[in-house]
């Protein structure tokens, strides 16, 4: 057959045409550009509109950095120094960083012991973010809050011990009476760790300088630190609240359950600023005079319990999207109620919170300014008070808030980057 | 039931707080440091330097009470406190002295229950206007929009001064002086108006103060003064006197330079003598040693040293002695007598 039309056709191509690139129009740079920015006249409109308001703004505020003075004492010997121009004092940052970062009162000769905390925080949050860490690392991770504690506040190394070793007790008195039930290992915990620190009190008294550091009042604490404090503490410690709280709600016995309620509704009736003047002010006249209740511990018992309302909440929202039938596959199995919560329900109810328990954790991390209102010098604070009161510093505005929103957005930037990312790790549902 | 017991003996304990610290003296000096709250932060007033040391015309008045009742100006422990948090702050007994820049005011004597020991500042409302505007007195700012802090005496200030001289304005409400100051340079407001003394530190911090005036009126009295709570007389008769030998030691001339020496003997005026206690006792009187008054000029200098090192002439905020002279200069300092 392929021979009768041989005449008639010039040429037959027997090989492939070798690939050819292809057209400008629809390859790389220009496609991209053509489908995402000029992809009709009224995105094309767009953005030119954006590209001017960008170009606006890096023209109008790169003189601003490139010009930045480093060096100067004071705003004025800035402006001298700038001579007209436009330009940023960010002299204020190079001067005043101390501050910023640890609060004016914090000894200069200390500021190592928070730094190596919170390098030693990253390490000790790599087993709890990332589940491919190895587990022996959780190990640090349980002896890591005594160690902050030791490091930030100073003093004796056998305050932090003893209180580790009241834990420790605690939990093999539990493991010890757990197999009776799960209340009496729970006294018996309890019991053990209260013999632990009344007989380690005894031991902190006779030797209270043992290994100290130069101990740190709470008072003196300040700057990013105290909002790294807060914001750490009060997230983990309002998550296992948080948890308890919501299985609470949802409980059969009625005690249990309307205290619950009660604890959740009225903490979210009331804004987060009341209670920190509660926490400041109010308790003030109902301690007996002469106690000094450190003011840290009692914002900390003041934002947790609002965190862990509004956790409770997000964690109740996970638990009502499970599907019923998860509850009984897991009573069809045998398994008790402390089973089924903790092997069936929480796994998959916590998955469903992520993004919930992630925004209130950031929410709460940028709350911790409020704490400037009630005179704490917290980052805020810090730039409210003593550094605009300052007289060399009176005036400086937007590299003061510069920084502080840079701090801010680095971490809840990635504390949120981090949620998107385990969500993916979590999901199983191959969508 | 017994939750309710727990709270009313909550409650009693803290009634009888104010009860149980009558002795302030002798707290104190159990202590070792004097309790006294200031500003978290005002130019001048107070206000912690680059080595974390608070520093200020506040601070001056907190250190020298330390000096006299405990012997050390550093014996201080710096509460700082907030407008809303200063009076619960005292009221509660966590802080000996309120030095903070309070206007002496009739209901904060006698309805909030604290006692001014003295004034340490007279100052009073003023407005600042930027130059181009034109205007020299504040009866032309017809029509103004007007940056105002919200909560304060100013505020209710401003609308009786209005009120009076029938013009109208328009309020832009502010949080802080902080605040403030770039509002008013982008324009937001023609005028801003706040305590005198407040208006010249902000106009120091301009770029170009002498684009700025502030205006000759002044619309209302703010005393400012030191403060501590009722029901403790002797505490507070130790303040008021030390803040009195401050005064009385600028005007009969004794500086931190030669207290020294005219405390070493008894010199030829009878009432510097009094003072230092070379003569008389009148620290005994008050529950303290004869050289009260000697360490109280030594922690900072006399009243006019403290004014001219914090907020003086020579300082950027740059305050002129205006009203705050000795009496005998034509202003309203004059301390009743040491005898």
């Amino acid at each position: 057959m392929s021979d009768t039309h041989a005449q008639s056709v010039a040429f037959v191509r027997d090989t492939m045409i070798p690939e050819q690139a292809p057209p400008a129009s629809e390859a790389g740079i220009i496609k991209w550009m053509r489908e995402n920015l000029f992809s009709g006249w009224f995105n094309t409109i767009l953005t030119l509109v954006s590209l001017y308001f960008i170009y606006q703004i890096v023209t109008s505020a790169y003189p601003w950095f490139a010009n930045g003075i480093w060096t100067t004492s004071s705003l004025a010997e800035c402006r001298e120094a700038l001579d007209g121009m436009t330009g940023a004092c960010f002299s204020v940052l190079t001067e005043r960083w101390n501050q910023l970062l640890f609060g004016f009162q914090y000894p200069n000769d200390a500021y190592w012991r928070p730094t190596l905390a919170f390098f030693l925080l990253i390490v000790a949050l790599v087993p709890v973010l990332y589940p491919k860490a190895p587990r022996n690392m959780l190990i640090f991770t349980a002896i890591y809050p005594f160690l902050a504690f030791w490091l930030i506040w100073g003093g004796t190394i056998l305050i932090p011990i003893v209180a580790m070793l009241g834990f420790v007790g605690g939990y093999f008195a539990f493991k010890q009476f757990d197999h009776q039930s799960f209340a009496m290992g729970l006294l018996a915990g309890v019991i053990a760790a209260v013999v632990v620190w009344w007989v380690g009190g005894f031991a902190t008294g006779a030797a209270p300088n043992l290994l100290a550091l130069e101990a740190v009042p709470s008072r003196d604490m300040g700057g990013f630190m105290l909002n790294m404090i807060l914001g750490t503490v009060c997230v983990a410690l309002s998550l296992p609240i948080g948890i308890v709280l919501a299985l609470g709600r949802q409980s059969h016995m009625p005690i249990i359950k309307w205290i619950c309620v009660i604890f959740i509704e009225f903490i979210r009736g009331v804004p987060l600023i009341t209670l920190l003047f509660v926490a400041n002010v109010v308790l003030a006249y109902f301690l007996p005079p002469g106690t000094n209740f450190d003011l840290i511990l009692r914002v900390i018992i003041m934002i947790t319990l609002f965190a862990s309302a509004y956790i409770a909440e997000v964690i109740r929202g996970g638990l009502a999207a499970l599907p019923r039938g998860q509850y009984e596959a897991a009573d069809s199995l045998g398994l008790d109620y402390a089973q089924s919560t903790r092997l069936i329900i929480m796994p998959q109810a916590l998955k469903i919170s992520i993004p919930g328990i992630v925004n209130v954790a950031v929410g709460l991390f940028k709350d911790t300014v409020l704490v400037s209102v009630i005179s704490m010098f917290d980052l805020v604070g810090m730039i409210r008070g003593p550094i605009l009161a300052s007289t060399e510093w009176n005036g400086v505005y937007w590299e003061l808030w510069g920084f502080a929103v840079f701090v801010f957005f680095i971490v809840c930037f990635s504390i949120s980057k981090y949620s998107q990312w385990l969500e993916r790790q979590l999901a199983t549902d191959h969508r | 039931m017994k939750k309710l017991a727990i709270l009313g003996a909550m409650t009693a304990a803290g009634l009888t707080a104010g009860a149980a610290s009558a002795a302030t003296l002798d707290d104190v000096k159990a202590r070792g440091t004097l309790n006294c709250g200031v500003t978290t932060g005002l130019v001048g007033f107070a206000a912690p330097n680059a080595n974390g040391e608070w520093e200020g015309f506040d601070v001056g008045v907190c250190r020298a009470v330390a000096a006299a009742v405990l012997g050390d100006p550093t014996a201080v422990e710096f509460v700082p406190t907030t407008g809303k948090t200063r009076f619960t702050a005292l009221a509660s007994g966590e802080i000996d002295l309120l030095a903070r820049n309070t206007t002496w005011t009739f209901s904060r004597d006698v309805d909030l229950k604290f006692e001014f020991v003295g004034i340490n500042y007279y100052d009073g409302q003023g407005f600042m206007v930027p130059k181009e505007l034109g205007v020299s007195s504040a009866k032309e700012l017809d029509g103004a929009t007007v940056c105002i802090q919200t909560g304060t005496t100013t505020e209710l200030n401003l609308a009786d001064f209005f009120r009076a001289n029938n013009i109208s304005y328009e309020p832009v409400p502010i949080e802080t002086n902080a605040e403030a100051q770039p509002l008013y340079l982008e324009g937001a407001c023609d005028v801003y108006t706040t305590d005198a003394s407040g208006l010249a530190a902000t106009r120091a911090a301009f770029e170009n103060p002498g684009d700025h005036v502030v205006l000759p009126e002044i619309i209302s009295k703010e005393p400012l003064g030191p403060l501590v709570r009722h029901g403790d007389n002797d505490w507070a008769d130790i303040n008021r006197w030390v803040l009195n030998a401050l005064i009385a030691a600028e005007e009969l001339g004794v500086t931190s330079a030669n207290v020294e020496e005219l405390a070493s003997a008894p010199g030829d005026n009878p009432e510097i003598n009094r003072l230092l206690g070379t003569e008389g006792t009148l620290g005994e009187m008050l529950g303290l040693d004869a050289d009260w008054a000697k360490r109280a000029i030594m922690a900072g200098g006399n009243y006019g040293e403290l004014f001219e090192k914090n907020i003086g002439e020579n300082t950027p905020i740059g305050l002129a002695r205006g009203l705050n002279a000795q009496w005998t200069e034509g202003g309203l300092l004059y301390s009743p007598p040491f005898r």
